[in-house]
């Protein structure tokens, strides 16, 4: 077993005792919920005569449902709308904090926490959603939970869970031009498998991870899951701080920060942590990673060849060749050249402002291409306020691309926002699944948000490096 | 407010029932239940909407699938195969896998966040290697009538004349063979450890703490 490793030592803290299961009750430092699997918790709850413990330490806000078009009330969707109200009546009768849409504040779950200093290190983070292995770029033991554990949650704090084992994810060397956080993550699930660490949880670690900034870290631990660990964590450091010290948290409660540090500091991994595995990648080998099947570990590099199911581990090849039918391709092909319908850049993974701003710098002066529709979806209010003010929205639109308001949209295609029939689409998102985007004959190639951008401007999958910058926004 | 005595939690150390087989790795929540099922505020009448898209057609016409299948409507023990109930943490999934009438689950490996969810529902996920598990689907087809018996304390499957070794993860196995799986009443009742954990962490306010009922 590990020793001496942040969720170790994160553990350690939050524990409160062992059950007659021999799971650990952990005590809970955040929890957020959505208007997706929460209601049927607090169903329960009441059906139990139960109230919410800690609802100060709960945090709730809308994205998985909510039109990222017309979001006048009531919503134009019967069962959205539904699903809104009773989130917020629930938030109103536990008087827990609601970033809502008239806020100003709204946004997709794993956007908001670390933007309004919610996310820290140190904490344990849950939710109801997959992805919340997002927090963890922050140095917090997040994790998704499913709805009965919510209902634990809610009414206790707390919630049961058996220790994993820790892999430490080591990232050496430095990326190439046009390559990216998504790139790093895509090639560990690709290399690891889509259940590798299952039974883990990931540690990145070295210096291609240490140089990205907050965002880049949190589209890598976001996409975890995908590869099976429930949980992924960065050590926070220096970068860590300083995201935290602009956040609504730390301005309102500034003595806050300086009494945090220490802790913050102390529960990093020790140098001589001990790990249950090691697995070590070279960043200086990576170029853009696409998918070229319906799991996010069947991912190549952009100039790669698709691989003949016959050459790969046994256990994949029924699910490969199945993929491969499904997406209409052929193994020794590359996926530069596959048409695509849809350009969506979006989702939790990877709609944040320096997302936006690499994916501007390519679309600037340039058309999206007319076989294609284009949208941008920014992650929060916050995000698509700041990307307008510095231009961003302006170049998105001039190219052709729609401007949305902010939700999880195309990436699970809950709202309005879906693909039709046998759609191709180049997506900024975590998952490729079948039927994923709202349509079961759809088509998802994953891909970093440059990327994006290129296969919206030329209508296929195109190698961003080929593609010339255009403009001098900042990147 | 805080009277959860009443809520009876069954001990599940057994499982019988015939069986229907899921071939396939990586099977993900969202073939389990589409999203656009999981625009509902409880899991009522998620049964019918299990592998809704493998199931029918565009026009909501029946396709080949073992759920479809007459010899299979009265299975409650699902075999399927490696990482199933990937992606997402819905638990809209095993709600209706469970509404549809499963009460167990063999396969080669699931997700963690859906075990841990079929766990919440009383659910056993126990595992056997790869071989094991397909001869048992084959089974499985040829005797759609034949029971199967799953015993999660001893980490048994019988089926036919058989008996193969499964294995259950310890805490799951604890947790149903004691009856207590559904650890909301147990976590509760350490209310007082939960507040002084909350007192000693650094970062949790003075003020988000309740007071001791």
């Amino acid at each position: 077993m590990s020793n001496g490793t942040l969720y170790d030592k994160v553990w350690d803290r939050h524990k409160v005792t062992e059950l007659p299961t021999g799971q650990d009750q952990l005590f809970v430092g955040l929890h957020l919920i959505h208007e997706v699997t929460s209601p049927q918790a607090f169903g329960m709850l009441q059906e139990r005569d139960l109230t919410v413990a800690y609802p100060k330490l709960t945090h709730a806000t809308v994205d998985h449902i909510v039109p990222t078009a017309d979001q006048s009330r009531p919503y134009g969707d019967d069962a959205a709308e539904r699903m809104m109200a009773e989130l917020e009546e629930n938030a109103r009768e536990a008087g827990i904090e609601f970033s809502d849409p008239t806020t100003g504040d709204q946004g997709i779950v794993h956007v908001i926490g670390p933007e309004q200093g919610l996310t820290q290190p140190g904490k344990t983070i849950v939710c109801g959603d997959s992805h919340t292995s997002t927090h963890g770029a922050f140095g917090a033991l997040a994790f998704g939970i499913g709805t009965s554990q919510i209902r634990d949650v809610l009414a206790t704090g707390t919630i049961a869970m058996e220790k994993q084992n820790v892999r430490k994810i080591q990232v050496d060397g430095e990326l190439g031009e046009g390559v990216e956080a998504k790139d790093i993550i895509l090639e560990i699930i690709r290399r690891l498998g889509t259940e590798g660490g299952v039974g883990y949880v990931y540690e990145y670690a070295g210096e291609a991870i240490e140089s990205l900034g907050m965002e880049g870290r949190m589209s890598i631990c976001n996409m975890s899951i995908e590869g099976g660990a429930r949980a992924g964590y960065v050590n926070p450091d220096e970068t860590t701080y300083a995201w935290l010290e602009e956040t609504d948290y730390f301005q309102e409660n500034p003595e806050e920060f300086e009494k945090l540090k220490p802790y913050w500091e102390s529960i990093r991994s020790d140098d001589d942590a001990e790990y249950d595995d090691i697995v070590h990648i070279d960043a200086n080998e990576l170029e853009p990673v696409v998918t070229w099947g319906t799991t996010p570990g069947q991912g190549i590099g952009i100039s790669d060849p698709i691989p003949a199911p016959e050459d790969l581990d046994e256990d994949k090849q029924e699910t490969a060749r199945r993929a491969q039918k499904h997406m209409r391709v052929e193994p020794g092909e590359s996926m530069a050249g596959y048409e695509i319908d849809v350009a969506f850049l979006g989702s939790c993974t990877n709609a944040r402002l320096p997302d936006l701003r690499r994916a501007a710098a390519i679309v600037e002066g340039r058309q999206v291409h007319d076989d294609v529709r284009a949208m941008v979806v920014p992650g929060s209010q916050r995000v698509q306020k700041a990307a307008k003010k510095e231009g961003l929205k302006d170049i998105f639109e001039e190219a052709g691309f729609e401007w949305r308001n902010a939700g999880c949209s195309m990436c699970l295609g809950m709202n309005e926002d879906q693909l039709e029939g046998d759609e191709a689409c180049a997506s900024s998102s975590n998952r490729n699944f079948v039927g994923r985007q709202g349509s079961k004959d759809g088509r998802t190639v994953l891909m970093n948000p440059r990327m994006v951008a290129a296969a919206a401007v030329t209508g296929k999958v195109a190698d961003v490096r080929e593609l010339k910058e255009t403009s001098e926004v900042d990147a | 407010m805080s009277g959860t005595d009443d809520v009876e939690i069954p001990e599940v150390d057994y499982v019988a029932g015939t069986g229907v087989p899921i071939r396939g790795n990586d099977i993900d929540t969202d073939q389990i239940i589409p999203a656009r099922f999981m625009k509902v505020v409880t899991f009522d009448g998620l049964g019918e909407f299990a592998f809704f898209d493998l199931r029918f057609d565009e026009n909501d016409d029946p396709k080949d699938h073992p759920l479809n299948e007459a010899q299979f409507q009265d299975a409650s023990v699902m075999v399927v195969n490696n990482n199933f109930g990937c992606g997402s943490s819905r638990e809209h999934a095993p709600q209706a896998l469970m509404r549809w009438g499963i009460d167990a689950i063999i396969g080669e490996g699931f997700a963690e966040i859906f075990a841990g969810n079929c766990l919440a529902l009383g659910i056993p996920t126990v595992t056997a290697d790869s071989e094991t598990i397909q001869t048992l689907q084959d089974w499985v087809d040829d005797n759609p009538d034949g029971e199967i018996d799953v015993d999660v304390a001893a980490e048994t499957v019988t089926y036919g004349e058989q008996t193969i070794d499964v294995t259950v993860d310890d805490a799951q196995r604890k947790a149903l063979v004691e009856g207590v799986w559904d650890t909301t009443a147990l976590m509760k009742s350490n209310a007082g450890e939960v507040r002084k954990k909350a007192e000693e962490l650094p970062y949790v306010r003075e003020e988000a703490i309740p007071k001791a009922e």
